[in-house]
């Protein structure tokens, strides 16, 4: 078949979806963001969530998501999303709420906003980019930063006596009584975008119907950050944060149950 | 038995060649432009064996831009 | 029939939020402060009128909380003290740069740093002049009595939504902590989603069934629109001061000397003012009500009129700074103030009057 027959309405399987807005995102060539970001948007129209959804954007280079998804959407302070969605949701009891938030802003300057919203069992989303370094202010060291990785703030490599260790946090969320789903996830290849865009849905229902806070971290890459091509980044992050950070559940009291 | 027939087009303004996509694609239906740049300076992707696109939808998985949409058609001989 | 009660300044706020229909309540306990959560939890409005209180594990996150639930129309607040305060000023910064409405209570105590948990006025600079980072203001109010703290609750609320900007009730440790009778406002309902929406079409509340998202926010990387965004504010600022400085006087028609004091220390100078006439003093007061927009005409006005100003407050020598502003060199202005958690007592300020005015008494 010639590709003006195949290319017509009846035989689309794959759109761009109706929720990003028509826009060019200020992400890097390959950044994971863009990938989580059509996540987000295809679900919350699949799901019909957008007319009630209130996203809160971080501090970090996600803090232009409410540029690219076509919702409502609070920008906080840096590390404050968690306390911005509390109430939100408690003021909002039928919104689905949710946080969107890097490893600088949920895990070093947001830590105390994160573990305690996780820990009252707020009705609410995080979803949580790991890449291991502050891109948006140009490639610092983030407390997820593996121990020998090269950032600006540890040009020979971070030492463990100098500045401590990588910090695993979605595994201390899932031990806290208020999360209902912890999981970790990544979007380096088409199989794994598809469970990561699994555990957003799951986590979304978590949200909408009442059953506590929802983790999932997506193990990202940040290529400029890392100094490498986008493809080189994936390679990277499979063999390097992956034995730090393995993916899967670490929690699911619906499955459990 | 069926036959598959995929198509891609690939929104080339907000293509930012990564070339995910066309490390994703199982067929290596997909290349970048070898010297054309789009407005924004990219050597985008397109489809360099448009004849052996299954319509998988692989690309526009793992695509962060959004900028692919994919067509399948399925033949099964009849 | 109105109903009279006995109670703290502390409780009086907690019972005249729930009057008010506010939406949500989001604290944490620090001394002098710590009765109106209290008062809040044992009040349980979420079982009457459907109100939140939530005590957060810090003052970051709740002023932040305040910030969310701003940010979706909501009418929210917090409270604390001084340096609970502190550590409130990002999100109030936030909440001024994204126009949002809200009230913030601060009890303030002696400082700095982890200071006393008795009375002051220290917080004035914080308060009037920013306190946290970039060009805002807030509206603050100064009350003196319990039922001031009451009302002020309703009217903050009402400032806020009116000009999209964060008001503030600036009380001290003594209007805090003291009991007086009050007279509670009536019961008010707390507004629906569709009230919300008409009222603050602004509202990051979830887009329902409109067109457009909405974006509550206070980046914007454009100079050109930042500059912008600041001009708006400084409007607002503008009209804010040309509609809503509130002042009370007291014996100024004939006043020689004027004492200009707020909130509990302007109780304790009308004691001194009512002891100094009976004396044959013609002394006078100025009490602002608002500290922001401060009555910069008012005083300066009477500073044509007068031999003399005399501060008096729990400071080092605050608001003397905007006093001596109003006056504008018209008058000497002197200050008179008590620091770390001392309240003077009308016996003081008759001595400051005396000293900076030879007034004998």
């Amino acid at each position: 078949m010639k590709p003006e027959e195949i290319i017509r309405p009846e035989n689309k399987v794959y759109s761009r979806p109706r929720l990003l807005t028509d826009v060019h995102t200020h992400y890097c060539p390959g950044c994971s963001h863009g990938v989580v970001h059509r996540l987000v948007a295809e679900l919350l129209d699949e799901m019909g969530l957008a007319p009630k959804a209130i996203g809160i954007a971080p501090v970090g280079c996600a803090v232009f998501a409410y540029n690219y998804i076509d919702i409502d959407w609070i920008e906080a302070a840096h590390g404050r999303a968690p306390a911005l969605a509390t109430a939100a949701s408690r003021l909002n009891p039928d919104r689905l709420v949710f946080t969107y938030q890097g490893d600088g802003d949920l895990s070093a300057i947001g830590t105390a906003e994160t573990i305690h919203a996780a820990n009252r069992g707020e009705d609410i989303t995080i979803i949580f980019i790991n890449n291991g370094i502050y891109g948006m202010t140009g490639g610092q060291m983030a407390p997820t930063t593996l121990l020998g990785m090269k950032t600006a703030t540890t040009p020979y490599g971070r030492r463990a006596d100098l500045n401590g260790y990588p910090l695993a946090i979605t595994p201390l969320l899932a031990q806290l009584d208020g999360t209902c789903y912890v999981t970790r996830q990544a979007v380096h290849t088409p199989a794994a975008v598809r469970k990561a865009k699994a555990a957003i849905k799951k986590a979304f229902t978590n949200s909408v119907e009442k059953r506590g806070t929802s983790v999932v971290e997506i193990v990202a890459t940040c290529n400029s950050g890392w100094k490498l091509s986008p493809a080189q980044s994936n390679e990277w992050m499979v063999e390097h944060m992956f034995e730090k950070y393995p993916l899967g559940d670490l929690k699911d009291v619906e499955s459990k149950a | 038995m069926a036959k598959v027939f995929g198509a891609v087009t690939i929104d080339s303004m907000h293509c930012k060649g990564c070339e995910l996509c066309v490390v994703a694609c199982p067929a290596d239906v997909l290349s970048l432009q070898p010297k054309e740049v789009n407005d924004r300076g990219y050597r985008y992707a397109f489809a360099a064996k448009p004849e052996a696109c299954i319509g998988c939808a692989a690309c526009a998985t793992v695509c962060p831009d959004a900028c692919i949409e994919v067509y399948r058609v399925v033949d099964r001989g009849n | 029939m109105e109903e009279v009660k006995l109670m703290k300044g502390n409780e009086a706020i907690a019972h005249a939020a729930i009057r008010y229909g506010a939406d949500g309540y989001f604290g944490y306990p620090i001394t002098p402060q710590s009765e109106v959560l209290e008062t809040l939890a044992e009040l349980r409005p979420w079982e009457t009128t459907g109100m939140t209180v939530l005590q957060a594990e810090s003052e970051v996150a709740a002023i932040n909380m305040v910030y969310g639930g701003a940010a979706t129309g909501r009418a929210v607040m917090t409270s604390s003290s001084s340096p609970g305060v502190s550590l409130k000023q990002e999100g109030i910064s936030y909440l001024a740069a994204s126009e949002l409405p809200a009230l913030i209570v601060n009890v303030m105590r002696g400082g700095p740093g982890l200071g006393t948990i008795q009375p002051s006025q220290a917080d004035y600079f914080q308060a009037t002049k920013g306190g946290g980072h970039g060009d805002y203001h807030l509206i603050v109010l100064a009350p003196s009595t319990v039922q001031e703290m009451a009302d002020f609750v309703a009217l903050g609320f009402d400032l806020a939504f009116k000009y999209r900007t964060p008001a503030m009730i600036l009380a001290d440790g003594i209007v805090g902590q003291m009991m007086e009778k009050v007279v509670l406002p009536e019961q008010r309902a707390r507004r629906t989603d569709e009230e919300i929406r008409r009222q603050c079409p602004w509202a990051a509340c979830g887009r329902g069934d409109r067109s457009h998202r909405n974006v509550v926010t206070s980046l914007e990387l454009d100079s050109a629109k930042m500059e912008e965004n600041n001009l708006r504010f400084q409007r607002t600022y503008r009209e804010i001061e040309a509609n809503e400085v509130r002042y009370q006087e007291y014996y100024t028609d004939d006043a020689e000397y004027l004492i200009v004091a707020f909130g509990s220390v302007a109780r304790i100078c009308l004691k001194a003012i009512e002891d100094a006439r009976a004396a044959g003093h013609k002394i006078g007061m100025l009490r602002p009500i608002t500290l922001w927009p401060f009555p910069y005409a008012e005083i300066s006005r009477l500073a044509g009129r007068v031999k003399g100003i005399l501060t008096v407050e729990l400071n080092a020598g605050q608001m003397v700074e905007d006093v001596r502003l109003a006056a504008n060199g018209a008058v000497d202005v002197f200050h008179f103030g008590r620091m770390g958690g001392i309240v003077p007592n009308p016996g003081e300020v008759l001595d400051a009057l005396n000293k900076h005015f030879q007034v004998e008494f």
